[in-house]
């Protein structure tokens, strides 16, 4: 197995896919002729040519649009927003055009297109650069979002999205582009939509989490085995439709649960998550269940306040110990 | 005639004052009738009589509360869906806003489908789950019905691109009104169409209220074609939106354009809705008077080309009353079908979320409604 970074893998799993079905197209900002604004689709212009590569005006709402245009008259868009805080100005086609026309049309017109492009903070972007898309997204019925943690699953994710035949919201990450790299098998492999996947095996506390905040959880589990507290990490990858059932089950295993995410906390990934524990693992929790997520602030650009408002291991760690009551 | 239809909202042939026939069409001289035979004009005449009628039902029984939600009626325009419609090929692509209803019917779809939609019932042509707003018949090309204003304009780009991507030549026709010119899908679609040579026909639909605001508040230019004037590529042009030979010669021409050079078109179409902006308004409103409403009402577009045939010796009034009888005829049966057709079941609340159907695990937190387990 070959060692790639996040980036490689999606690019080789848009490759890949493309060299495969050629119904497939990109349409993005300096996706083409720059490379891609985080080089994710470096090379694919020269390779597939402009119409199959297509750069794109800043006009998110228009190309987002087209892509849903296109994809219900049979081809299969990959959109790229150089960032998800960009795409709120597209919002409207993810969500009333993408989402619903399935279900609108009485079954007739899906929609078999893929929204991508990195979420989350990265280092000191300020307000309008660093914040987490998945509840806004994750909160419309119709749309599959996923939030992929290491490059293995950001490649066979990436690969089930473009072939799926629904809207699917690809949240990755600019920090994770370069700074995760790992094991990818040589082999063509699908991972599939919807299943969260154990990252660490533990049977003291399960950690929920996805997207970046699994690499904080597993560093806090290395912590926390040096003070015998045994840690599971489940890693949601999809955050919908979401791993219920994985959920539940290795709750039912550890009787404790953190959730861990980056975004704000109003009515994020977590606290949906946190309702499926109660209803589903009521009588196997031995404590409540503690969140961990960014501060309920827009984020500020100076150094100091950025790291306070956005959570890290020792969050993570911290509330382990919390549900633990070993603080 | 016509006492019978002295009570009808709308304006018939026999509700006008006598005059002389339009320009150019007093004669049986094809060229006024753009090559078209008797029976094509006859046709294009019956369609809009069907739309008018089925309008006029729908506006019926949404009253006795048939029809919920919201339904906008397409009274007054009907030469522009005709018009625009009957020149297009059967692979051609049609995409609309939520004043769709009589759009469908030209496209080709039932009435019977189209007002069971209505109704929202399991034969409608989007299965009850659209309504007014948003009929679909992919066996048509027709790709909705759409509620959001403007956004269904990057749809239609995304159609046209997908035929330059297949080296196809169809083209992609796109309804739209005029609030529409000011919102920025507006602008990103003209721009991409243009830019990229995509062969969609952007066809405004004036009918020179947004809602109920007159688009002269709210638009800084004073012919909205010349929106389009900013786009290379692209031709902007206006029609008589009350004649339907007028604006069938302008969608032609645009088809021809699309088709061989693959550039769009931005055709706007003068018009005029007779109902309110939807049924939960007045006829008038507090935005427009009576005096401007009768005035476009005597413009009426069936009426004149009624007129028109009848004067180039295309059309008797028998025939014309035959035709009006069997729209009529055809409204009531769309009526009595819909009300026919059942509710959908329940079983299909959740069929279309997904294509690959709804996880289990999330059903499970409605789980305690017993009527949805």
């Amino acid at each position: 197995m070959a060692v790639l970074t996040y980036r490689e893998a999606l690019n080789d799993a848009l490759r890949e896919e493309m060299e495969r079905d050629d119904s497939i197209f990109i349409i993005g900002e300096e996706v083409g002729e720059y490379d891609g604004a985080y080089k994710v689709t470096k090379g694919l212009l020269d390779q597939f040519g402009e119409w199959r590569v297509r750069d794109a005006p800043i006009a998110e709402l228009g190309f987002a649009g087209l892509g849903v245009g296109a994809a219900m008259a049979g081809l299969r868009p990959i959109v790229e927003f150089m960032t998800w805080n960009f795409a709120l100005l597209a919002i409207d086609e993810v969500v009333n055009a993408a989402a619903k026309m399935f279900q609108m049309s009485g079954g007739q017109y899906n929609v078999p297109i893929v929204f991508r492009g990195p979420g989350g903070a990265a280092l000191q972007l300020a307000a309008q650069h660093s914040q987490s898309p998945e509840p806004w997204y994750s909160y419309v019925p119709g749309l599959k979002v996923i939030a992929p943690a290491t490059a293995k699953d950001a490649k066979g994710l990436l690969k089930s999205a473009v072939r799926d035949n629904d809207p699917v919201v690809f949240i990755e990450s600019e920090i994770m582009y370069n700074l995760v790299r790992d094991e990818v098998p040589e082999e063509e492999y699908l991972t599939p939509i919807g299943k969260a996947e154990v990252k660490r095996e533990g049977s003291d506390v399960t950690v929920v989490c996805h997207s970046k905040m699994v690499h904080q959880a597993l560093a806090a589990a290395r912590v926390l085995e040096k003070e015998d507290i045994d840690v599971e990490v489940l890693d949601l990858r999809t955050v919908r439709p979401l791993d219920v059932g994985a959920i539940v089950a290795s709750v039912k295993k550890t009787n404790r649960a953190v959730v861990a995410e980056e975004g704000w906390p109003m009515c994020n990934v977590g606290a949906q998550v946190v309702d499926d524990i109660q209803r589903e693992a009521f009588d196997s929790l031995d404590a409540p269940v503690a969140r961990v997520n960014g501060l309920d602030v827009p984020m500020p650009y100076a150094k100091n306040l950025e790291k306070l408002a956005t959570p890290n291991a020792d969050h993570v760690a911290a509330a382990v110990r919390h549900v633990c009551y070993a603080d | 005639m016509s006492a019978a239809n002295a009570d009808r909202s709308t304006a018939t042939v026999s509700d006008a004052p006598a005059g002389d026939a339009p320009a150019g069409a007093s004669s049986g001289d094809p060229d006024a009738f753009l090559g078209l035979s008797k029976e094509e004009c006859v046709e294009l005449l019956r369609e809009m009589i069907i739309e008018r009628r089925f309008e006029e039902k729908a506006a019926e029984v949404y009253q006795v509360g048939k029809i919920g939600g919201f339904c906008h009626l397409y009274i007054g325009q009907e030469a522009v869906s005709a018009g625009s419609i009957s020149p297009l090929r059967d692979d051609d692509y049609v995409v609309t806003a939520y004043r769709d209803h009589a759009q469908a019917i030209a496209r080709g779809m039932t009435p019977n489908a189209v007002m069971a939609e209505l109704y929202g019932r399991a034969d409608g042509c989007s299965k009850g789950f659209g309504g007014s707003m948003h009929m679909f018949d992919k066996t048509l090309n027709f790709m909705g019905g759409h509620g959001i204003v403007g956004s269904h304009l990057p749809l239609a780009v995304g159609v046209g691109y997908t035929i330059r991507y297949r080296g196809g030549d169809q083209v992609c026709l796109c309804f739209f009104g005029d609030s529409v010119v000011n919102i920025g899908a507006f602008h990103e679609s003209m721009n991409m169409a243009a830019r990229w040579k995509l062969p969609v026909i952007f066809l405004l639909e004036n009918n020179r209220y947004g809602m109920g605001t007159d688009f002269r508040r709210v638009a800084a230019v004073k012919e909205l074609k010349d929106r389009g004037r900013a786009y290379d590529g692209l031709t902007s042009l206006d029609v008589d939106g009350m004649d339907v030979l007028a604006v069938r010669q302008a969608v032609e021409e645009a088809i021809e354009r699309g088709r061989n050079e693959k550039t769009p078109s931005f055709i706007e179409a003068r018009c005029f809705r007779y109902m309110g902006h939807s049924m939960a308004d007045p006829m008038h409103g507090t935005y427009r008077t009576r005096e401007e409403v009768e005035k476009w009402r005597s413009d009426d577009p069936i009426l004149s080309f009624t007129r028109q045939l009848m004067d180039a010796g295309r059309l008797t009034e028998e025939e014309y009353q035959a035709i009006d009888r069997e729209a009529k005829e055809i409204a009531e049966e769309s009526a009595a079908f819909a009300d026919r057709s059942p509710f959908p079941d329940s079983d299909a609340l959740y069929r279309y979320v997904y294509s690959d159907g709804y996880p289990d695990d999330m059903r499970r937190r409605d789980a305690w409604r017993k009527e949805l387990r």
